[in-house]
């Protein structure tokens, strides 16, 4: 076990270096000089002179990373030089926004996946259990930018039900703050209800045809209480395991959702960035979700092993 | 009897760490012996020709655009502005009188190429790679996997537009980046494939009469692997194209005024175009809707003919 996770954590360290090595050297991609396009239109020789001290530019490459990565352990990840605004500062606000949209989007898929798969695994191929594994297809067809505008459509522009657009902190209150995310973490978890009702649907047709299935059946019990006590939980591994491995992708999956609801979270103000061509903004956001992304996927993997030790030795 | 806890393989758990979908995919492939048994008797079955005939339909709409009698899709006809679908226009025509119908063939040729040719390179590149790793095995095998590992940590979409961000934006760069993100998990998916082929009875007996590297991994390999391949190669191009529709809808695919399925949506879905015409972000909506769903299904019956376990892959 401890050779295990020491194992995944060097691989993290290996692949967490690649990324700032391929982050840092984005700024090489540029075509030209890097500080004129950089600079933009707030070219001045004050900013020129910050500039070319926090890139090091006529330093040889492997110097250059240095002072870089030098800055960002300490926490310094750059500012624009285009708003001034810190990439640090900009990452506090955006943060906490996908953070609760992933959370309200899983609970909500959660929420409709298992109900769903066990009623259909209970009777598999009658009708309740076709037409929800049709409509699962469907699910899977529908990418966020073609379910956010139909669903905008129906609740924001005809019912009226909550904002099209916007986002409330939690500090202008609970209600109208849920009223503002509620839409997105559904467009959110749409691919994902898909993905978890087929998972556990064929997990617990598997684990229905067990031996202590039938003994529970003839000992009497009912059969609600057999699915949600003795059936949901052995059923439920493949459930996690993708759950887990899935924040990772939903963070990427947001940015959609964040552009088309206008909500600030890391997403929206990264495409925002690149809208601007503030490009320092870019490379410091990149490198903090891409390390991010690495790192929560790297947990979740962890996580997942203490659960079943069989993956370990897989 | 089925294993109590089916464990994610690793390539569906690595899968899902790439791009949402592509593991429930797979996982929708938990296929039952009989089932497989019946659809191999009758063949594919009726909705696997029906999805193929459909995306045939949508390719060759997408390769004779230019010769269809279509208004030009940057033609903007101010007599007609956000009109309903009438004979001059089929589909309705959008803000500024651009026909919609003409827009949205026009844009599946951007979606249609990002999804189709990263895939096939990938495909070329990896899938060969795949399955001369899988079946030799050594050095190169290992750095390989560990190079494929290393690519597919990163998260996808913000690799692709952060890259292009710094490199630059064209339809090439962006089938480039697509494709260095498609070949590493095909060259998974076909090495684990030939590896579960590798050391089974047909393929030592062929070895033990003398068969040549090239006639083993050809003859005896290939056909074997194929499926599996197929079956994860469409689901692949889904993918491209929801990653592409995602680009384009953020503004960062191929760059305005080249329609593409993405823009269309996005210029549609602002609230009062919303309100007074949403058909213009409908109509492309459900093109791509369709063109994933013939993709899905194409991949599933794939996988139900030939028994494509996820534990295989």
């Amino acid at each position: 076990m401890a050779r295990y996770v020491v194992t995944r954590l060097v691989q993290l360290f290996v692949i967490s270096f690649i990324i700032s090595v391929v982050t840092f050297l984005l700024v090489h991609l540029l075509p030209g000089d890097p500080t004129v396009v950089i600079l933009g239109p707030n070219d001045t020789p004050t900013a020129r002179h910050e500039l070319l001290q926090q890139l090091g530019l006529n330093k040889s490459l492997p110097a250059q990373y240095w002072t870089w990565i030098s800055n960002v352990l300490r926490g310094n990840l750059g500012q624009s030089f285009l708003t001034r605004q810190t990439v640090t500062n900009a990452l506090s606000v955006a943060v906490p926004i996908d953070i609760e949209l992933i959370i309200v989007s899983q609970i909500i898929a959660l929420a409709v996946a298992i109900p769903l798969a066990l009623v259909a695994a209970l009777r598999p191929n009658r009708i309740f259990d076709r037409s929800a594994t049709t409509s699962s297809f469907a699910m899977l067809s529908l990418p966020t930018f073609v379910a956010g505008p139909i669903l905008v459509l129906i609740f924001a522009v005809h019912a009226q039900a909550v904002p099209a657009t916007g986002f409330v902190r939690l500090s202008g209150g609970l209600g109208q703050n849920l009223k503002s995310v509620i839409l997105p973490s559904v467009v959110l978890a749409i691919g994902s209800i898909a993905v978890y009702y087929r998972l556990l649907r064929a997990d617990l047709i598997a684990t229905l045809q067990e031996d202590f299935v039938t003994m529970a059946r003839a000992k009497g019990m009912s059969t609600p209480y057999i699915l949600v006590r003795h059936v949901l939980r052995p059923s439920s591994f493949s459930l996690l395991a993708s759950a887990g491995l899935a924040i990772g992708s939903l963070f990427t999956g947001a940015f959609v959702v964040e552009a088309l609801f206008q909500l600030p979270g890391v997403g929206y103000q990264l495409v925002q960035a690149i809208y601007s061509n503030d490009y320092l903004m870019v490379q410091g956001m990149a490198l903090v979700a891409a390390i991010a992304f690495v790192v929560v996927n790297f947990g979740a993997d962890l996580t997942l092993t203490f659960l079943d030790p069989r993956v370990r030795r897989a | 009897m089925p294993d109590v806890f089916p464990i994610l393989p690793p390539v569906t758990r690595e899968l899902a760490t790439v791009e949402p979908g592509a593991a429930g995919l797979l996982a929708a492939g938990a296929v039952t012996g009989a089932t497989a048994r019946r659809v191999a008797r009758k063949g594919f079955g009726a909705v696997f020709w029906v999805c193929g005939g459909w995306i045939l339909l949508m390719i060759l709409l997408a390769l004779l655009a230019p010769v269809l009698p279509l208004t030009d899709p940057g033609y903007q006809n101010y007599s007609a502005v956000n009109a309903g679908p009438s004979i001059h226009h089929l589909l309705g025509t959008d803000e500024l009188g651009r026909d919609l119908l003409s827009r949205i063939i026009f844009g599946s040729r951007v979606s249609l190429v990002i999804g189709f040719v990263p895939v096939a390179i990938g495909l070329a590149i990896g899938g060969t790679m795949g399955l001369l790793a899988g079946y030799r095995g050594g050095i190169a095998d290992h750095a390989f996997n560990a190079l494929s590992f290393v690519i597919l940590a990163f998260p996808a979409l913000l690799a692709i537009i952060v890259i292009e961000e710094f490199w630059g934006r064209s339809l090439g760069k962006l089938v480039i980046l697509f494709a260095f993100v498609a070949t590493p998990q095909l060259f998974r998916v076909m090495r684990a494939t030939t590896l579960s082929f590798a050391n089974r009875e047909f393929v030592v007996a062929a070895r033990a009469l003398g068969a040549t590297t090239r006639r083993i991994l050809f003859k005896e390999l290939v056909p074997n692997v194929i499926p599996a391949a197929a079956s994860f190669a469409l689901i692949g191009v889904a993918i491209a194209i929801v990653l592409e529709g995602s680009l384009a809808y953020l503004g960062l695919s191929i760059r305005l005024p080249t329609p593409s399925l993405g823009n269309i949506i996005n210029g549609g879905v602002s609230i009062s175009e919303l309100s007074t015409d949403p058909y213009i972000a409908l109509w492309p909506s459900l093109y791509i809707f369709l063109l994933l769903t013939a993709l899905n299904l194409m991949s599933d019956r794939l996988r139900a003919a030939f028994d494509v376990r996820e534990g295989r892959l």
